[in-house]
């Protein structure tokens, strides 16, 4: 079936960006994630960290103003804002698997209800690279996914047991799609709805959901702005 | 004590076959461009080489793989804008490829060069990258048992060097070049510039000269964003 009025990428990381605290050490995963900077909100202040060494890191410099021993993870030129620190990477991995880090935001190909997630590779196919998912998503304290809610072929990425190769075991708490915000109860193995969009029923959401949503109270309704 | 060599040629011209050879760098931040393009000069081969990449368009490491020097690369991400190099090969069954979790490799650095054979980590516990590697649990929680990676050699870049081979580093460039250093029986730096002993504050040297035993000074090095951009090729 398809659904209508879901939401992009930019509302998607905007809504993730809603539950990140001020003072928040925060890393955010290579492409879609980093789209959650850009909705830091008004008087709270994050420190975003980069495997790579840099906590304390702000926007892309303009063109032509890249210094290319300043970039981030996903090898973009990034600046640095007051109070930035650089480290080595054994350090920087400190950081993630030793449970500083507040929140890692990564990507996802499929989330389980078990809180096993699949986001580095789709078979044995091609080159494999892992980078530092793996240890992110063992290491901070809340490891969040954004995701649209289905495949591109309309396949559930939210389902009882991953298929693709697993990044983590019983790590993922939190996800935010493209229809819903869904809590993960990894001791029960369980998805627990927590927002859905308004116009969706809930038996139409169950329909592009792998595994049973279950329901524990009021289900917030799913309120992004307009954004391009 | 002098730990100059006057160039880089000399300064990498005992690299042997079959060595095994860390090379700093995040991708082109780091890289010692000047002494992997003098490896390249002396030409290695069956080489084991540990980066965190595989090289990007047809100059550093990707310029390395492309003359053949590389047997064995462990790394924990061989893809970049330009992966040719590594991709072509590694599917060709040309280059052995030891894939690694990121912080993983670097603790095994780490390890390495400060004697701890072996350490256990949660990285990978339960997923095909932590397979038929020992396993314990610790006070409830399931790790995987991870080794210790050293090195023949050491190719790192650092900001400021002295004669007694302290160094620091600019900016993210640092990333693994400080572990690598650590971690190889011969650790050689090219350095954007080399001061007088007592030119680097004893406070802020993040490498201590001890851990370097060759240094060659490369003003003004050529970064590897910059060579891509101009779609360089070395040779």
């Amino acid at each position: 079936m398809t659904i209508q009025g879901q939401l992009g990428q930019e509302q998607i990381a905007w809504r993730a960006a809603q539950d990140i605290e001020d003072g928040a050490y925060v890393n955010l995963g290579i492409g879609f994630p980093e789209k959650v900077a850009a909705y830091t909100i008004e008087g709270r202040e994050p420190i975003f960290h980069t495997e790579n060494g840099v906590l304390g890191f702000g926007r892309a410099p303009a063109k032509g103003e890249e210094d290319w021993d300043l970039i981030n993870a996903g090898k973009k030129a990034i600046t640095l804002k007051p109070g930035a620190a650089f480290f080595d990477h054994a350090t920087s991995f400190a950081m993630i698997r030793g449970g500083h880090l507040d929140v890692a935001i990564l990507g996802a190909l499929q989330v389980a209800s078990n809180g096993d997630l699949a986001n580095w590779r789709v078979g044995d196919k091609g080159v494999p690279a892992v980078g530092g998912a793996m240890d992110l998503v063992n290491g901070a304290k809340r490891v969040a996914v954004l995701t649209d809610h289905v495949t591109k072929d309309g396949k559930p990425k939210l389902v009882e047991a991953c298929t693709f190769p697993l990044t983590g075991v019983g790590c993922v708490t939190r996800v935010y799609t493209s229809l819903a915000v869904i809590d993960v109860d990894i001791a029960n193995a369980r998805f627990v709805l927590v927002e859905k969009l308004a116009h969706l029923s809930m038996d139409d959401l169950q329909s592009v959901t792998g595994a049973k949503l279950h329901v524990e109270g009021d289900v917030g309704e799913l309120e992004v702005p307009e954004l391009s | 004590m002098n730990k100059r060599f006057a160039t880089a040629a000399e300064a990498v011209a005992d690299v042997f076959d079959g060595a095994t050879v860390m090379i700093g760098g995040f991708g082109g931040s780091g890289a010692p461009i000047e002494l992997i393009h003098a490896l390249i000069d002396a030409g290695p081969k069956n080489l084991t080489v540990v980066n965190n990449n595989a090289g990007n368009g047809h100059v550093g490491l990707a310029a390395m793989i492309e003359q053949g020097m590389v047997r064995k690369l462990i790394c924990s991400f061989p893809k970049s804008k330009d992966p040719k190099a590594f991709t072509d090969r590694y599917l060709a069954g040309e280059i052995e490829l030891e894939l690694v979790p990121q912080g993983t490799l670097a603790e095994r650095i780490r390890a390495g060069g400060a004697g701890i054979p072996a350490f256990y980590t949660p990285t990978a516990y339960g997923t095909e990258l932590g397979e038929k590697k020992p396993t314990a649990e610790f006070d409830g929680k399931p790790y995987v048992q991870e080794r210790w990676l050293k090195a023949d050699f050491a190719l790192v870049k650092a900001e400021l060097g002295d004669p007694y081979g302290n160094l620091t580093y600019r900016l993210a460039a640092r990333n693994f070049n400080p572990l690598m250093a650590t971690a190889a029986g011969k650790t050689i730096a090219q350095v954007s510039r080399l001061v007088e002993a007592g030119g680097i504050d004893p406070e802020a040297v993040v490498t201590p000269g001890i851990f370097v035993n060759r240094l060659v000074e490369i003003a003004n090095p050529r970064q590897e964003e910059v060579l891509n951009q101009a779609e360089a090729r070395y040779p």
